[in-house]
């Protein structure tokens, strides 16, 4: 983990960043206003949604979805755009029909 | 001392030999007049197979610092030239190569910036880049056009700095005028410079790191800091190469060149190839007993606010001769004078000389030693009376 508390003597020249790869430690959710839900049940996992996701915030396993990575999913609702599946039942969050990812206002959610 | 040959050559020629002994491992350039001559002739050297440089002919300025910024962070050592507009349209990526820590020397055939066009010498393209964090170098001679083209590498490479040097020399008046140089040998010049041991490069595999990343308003605060540091570091630095060029060469190096200022009672202070002008000027007085000095300025960025004051607090009065116009600024005065105000108000503790501004040369308008006598005479009358007068006044213009 860079250290985010480094004086101006501490911290490397010209911003160069010697760890590679560390942005994953960088906690990004925090800039998120929508939250993207996922009705899981009427998922059919084509994938659209990893492919599409800017932040790789996709979580995968085994070749299904399992969830969202909020920790540096930053909430632009790609994802619930170009999902390509509309759903049959409402959805099991919103209730609401559309897609199978649905983006839901943070301030829904405790500890906004 | 190190052997060296004469030859005639102009500021242009006098640069391009010393890209060719420093050998870049990449130079990227667009060609712009006055600047022309510097890339065109090592070019030429590219195409004999003289050096193994990879010349990037870029299709702009911009993308010229932007090649350099890429090769410099690959660890390679960067040259490029330019002047005037080319280095305007270089503006935001200037910036980036300091703020990157890169060493890139890039040199400065100055010229006018438009508009009304004009191809001719004033200093307000380099005088413009004077906040963006690279040092600034002026010559006066060809000869000193090429000298600091070598300690501009050893100065922007020094492991404490890591900053870039622009180099510049008067555009046509040095640029374009032939005189004597002398050329050090190959093998000294080479000796002198040295290898460049990047502190990281892009293409060190084995270390992956990233460079020119998004900063935050946690970092990027810290990260200018860092460069005021560096640019405080530079002086000592410089002083040290120049010494160093000295025992080489014969020809010693500092932060300024002072002209029979030991005794003096009033002072001009000029850049670049106007110093030489200045200094006949003085001679001649000197000769009528007039106790008058010189002070042409080297370094520029950082700018030797102390050593000025320091070299100034014994004398009466002190005219700034300007190239350049800080439009808007304290009476429409110029660069130099706004930051020799500023050094003798923060460090003269409230002595010092009476300062006044002249404006001249602007888009290549001659300076005659008429202009620069008649300085002197008002001068002379400053000091003798104790009013200074106008704060800003124009030397040369149709009035
Ligand atoms: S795009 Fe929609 S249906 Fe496809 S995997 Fe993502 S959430 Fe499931
Ligand atoms: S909202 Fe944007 S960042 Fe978050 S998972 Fe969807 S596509 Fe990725």
């Amino acid at each position: 983990m860079p250290n985010l508390e480094a004086t101006w003597k501490e911290a490397s020249w010209g911003g160069v960043v010697y760890e590679a790869g560390n942005s994953v430690e960088y906690i990004t959710g925090g800039w998120r206003s929508f939250r993207p839900i996922r009705d899981m049940k009427q998922c059919t996992h084509c994938m659209i949604c990893w492919v599409y996701c800017p932040d790789s915030s996709i979580l995968v396993k085994d070749g299904k979805v399992v969830g969202f990575d909020y920790d540096h999913c930053k909430g632009c609702g790609i994802c619930a755009q170009e999902c390509p599946v509309n759903v049959k039942e409402p959805h099991e969050y919103t209730g609401q029909m559309g897609k199978v990812i649905q983006m839901v206002p943070e301030t829904e959610f405790e500890g906004w | 001392m190190a052997k060296s040959i004469v030859k005639a050559l102009d500021g242009a020629q006098a640069v391009s030999n010393a890209m060719r002994q420093i050998n870049p491992d990449v130079v990227a350039a667009y060609p712009i007049t006055p600047q022309t001559a510097v890339v065109q002739n090592f070019s030429q050297y590219v195409a004999d197979g003289i050096v193994d440089t990879e010349f990037v002919t870029v299709e702009s300025e911009h993308a010229a610092m932007s090649a350099c910024i890429g090769a410099a962070a690959a660890g390679g050592r960067v040259m490029t030239a330019t002047a005037s507009a080319g280095l305007a349209l270089m503006w935001e990526v200037v910036y980036v190569a300091a703020s990157m820590r890169l060493p890139i020397v890039m040199s400065v055939v100055n010229r006018a910036l438009s508009a009304p066009l004009n191809i001719h010498c004033d200093h307000s393209d380099s005088m413009g880049a004077r906040d963006a964090g690279w040092i600034q170098l002026y010559a006066e001679t060809a000869q000193e056009a090429y000298d600091n083209t070598l300690q501009a590498v050893r100065i922007a490479e020094h492991p404490d700095l890591l900053l870039p040097v622009m180099s510049m020399q008067d555009g046509f008046i040095t640029g374009h005028g032939v005189e004597r140089v002398e050329i050090l040998d190959d093998a000294e010049a080479k000796k002198f410079i040295g290898t460049y041991q990047p502190k990281h490069s892009l293409l060190d595999v084995d270390h992956p790191a990233t460079y020119g990343a998004w900063d935050f308003y946690d970092f990027y605060f810290e990260h200018k800091r860092q460069q005021t540091d560096a640019m405080s570091k530079a002086m000592p630095i410089i002083v040290q190469v120049g010494e160093e060029y000295g025992k080489l060469t014969g020809r010693k190096y500092g932060i300024f060149d002072p002209y029979e200022m030991d005794d003096a009672e009033v002072a001009i202070v000029v850049l670049s190839s106007t110093a030489g002008t200045a200094r006949t000027v003085v001679k001649a007085l000197r000769k009528k007993g007039v106790k008058i000095g010189l002070i042409k300025p080297r370094v520029f960025r950082p700018f030797p606010a102390r050593e000025l004051t320091e070299a100034l607090k014994d004398v009466k009065a002190v005219a700034v001769l300007d190239r350049s116009v800080s439009f808007g600024a304290m009476d429409g005065a110029g660069p130099l004078f706004l930051e020799l105000c500023a050094a003798l108000y923060s460090y003269g503790n409230g002595r010092g000389p009476l300062a006044v501004d002249y404006i001249f040369g602007l888009g290549g308008r001659d300076v005659i030693p008429a202009y620069i006598e008649q300085v002197a005479q008002d001068l002379l009358r400053i000091a003798e009376t104790g009013e200074r007068g106008d704060l800003v006044r124009y030397l040369g213009l149709r009035e």
